[in-house]
């Protein structure tokens, strides 16, 4: 088992801590909610933040009904219920994420954290795919890759799950961030041409919670 | 035995405009009646947004086993479409056309009242985009 340099030993990544994942992200979009949409209705349509609370409220009551045994098979379950009730394109979009993230984990009861990170890389690709997009758009890519890259780099350095979460969610915040300047080049907020630029990405936004939720349910134990 | 059509399903972020484009592409088909078309519009609840239970119902309303043409609007309409393609939710058969929305819907509407097959009418659909005004 691997250590953080603080001593604290990583978590195993199971149907448990994927289960910790989804409760984590849920309360944050929650607390978020009112600041995503307010990103939104800068740029967009002023929904992302009611879109992804009701998303991942039904995906978390459909998780606790019908329990899940592998991690794959809750990622796999979160995604379906995301594309069935966000409304909005983050649902497919996330939902595609996740489910094909859930898929490349397969049916084993615990995976490795480079395991975890190739299943998130290959959901993240879906995305590129799906929405026919690719980073500098002002999208989510533009910080869901910063956050597999920093990943990435942290476990083939040597890092541990806690090491390379955190520095994936820093990756994903300064992506957000970075966001700001850029002018969209997908999505609603593509039709404001210059106007887009000078708002931070609601996508990018939430992109991020989602990842610091990953960091937390892995110090969460 | 009536001989099974291709059905054609309009997703749109608004109900209105689903069902009234569904509605229009009906009208200008010859022998309208035939035609198997259904609107998938606006959020679940009403509103405008995307839903995918209503794409999935629509699709099911039409499917008549010989393939359906889905024509999607904007954005989370396509995108919605797509995914749900991908996980195989839609009947076999189902397909998105690359077309616009309108006359995309009005040219598939139409081959498929006319016994036409599921290329044909993806291609009725995709043609649209090629036809100029100006």
């Amino acid at each position: 088992m691997n250590t953080s340099a603080s001593g604290t030993p990583d978590p195993a990544i199971d149907s448990a801590f994927v289960r910790r994942w989804l409760s984590l992200a849920t309360s944050a979009i929650e607390h978020k909610s009112s600041w995503l949409t307010e990103l939104d209705s800068a740029i967009g349509d002023a929904d992302h933040g009611t879109n992804m609370q009701r998303g991942f409220a039904a995906a978390s009551a459909a998780v606790e009904r019908e329990p899940s045994n592998t991690p794959g098979e809750v990622l796999t379950h979160v995604g379906r219920q995301l594309i069935s009730s966000v409304g909005g394109a983050a649902g497919p979009l996330y939902g595609t994420l996740l489910r094909r993230a859930g898929k490349a984990l397969g049916d084993q009861p615990a995976v490795t954290p480079e395991e975890l990170c190739v299943a998130l890389r290959s959901g993240v690709d879906s995305v590129a795919q799906l929405g026919r997009s690719e980073r500098g758009d002002k999208t989510m890519l533009d910080s869901l890759y910063p956050a597999v890259e920093a990943m990435e780099f942290a476990l083939s350095s040597g890092s541990g799950l806690l090491a390379a979460l955190a520095a994936a969610r820093t990756a994903a915040d300064e992506g957000a961030a970075a966001t700001v300047p850029i002018l969209a080049r997908r999505g609603r907020a593509s039709y404001l041409g210059e106007r887009s630029i000078g708002h931070q990405d609601p996508g990018a936004t939430s992109a991020a919670l989602l990842i610091a939720a990953f960091a937390e349910a892995a110090e969460a134990v | 035995m009536t001989r099974r059509r291709v059905g054609v399903v309009l997703v749109s972020h608004s109900a209105e405009v689903a069902g009234s484009v569904a509605e229009m592409a009906r009208c200008l088909a010859t022998g309208g009646a035939a035609a198997a078309v259904a609107a998938a519009g606006g959020a679940e609840g009403g509103g405008i947004g995307t839903s995918a239970e209503l794409i999935k119902r629509a699709v099911h309303r039409v499917d008549a086993g010989v393939g359906v043409v889905v024509i999607a609007d904007l954005g989370s309409a396509v995108l919605t479409v797509k995914a749900l393609l991908e996980d195989k939710e839609l009947p076999d058969g189902t397909r998105l056309a690359d077309a616009p929305f309108l006359e995309g819907a009005v040219g598939a509407v139409v081959t498929a009242a006319a016994g036409a097959d599921v290329a044909a009418v993806a291609a009725a659909a995709e043609e649209a985009y090629g036809y100029r005004k100006a």
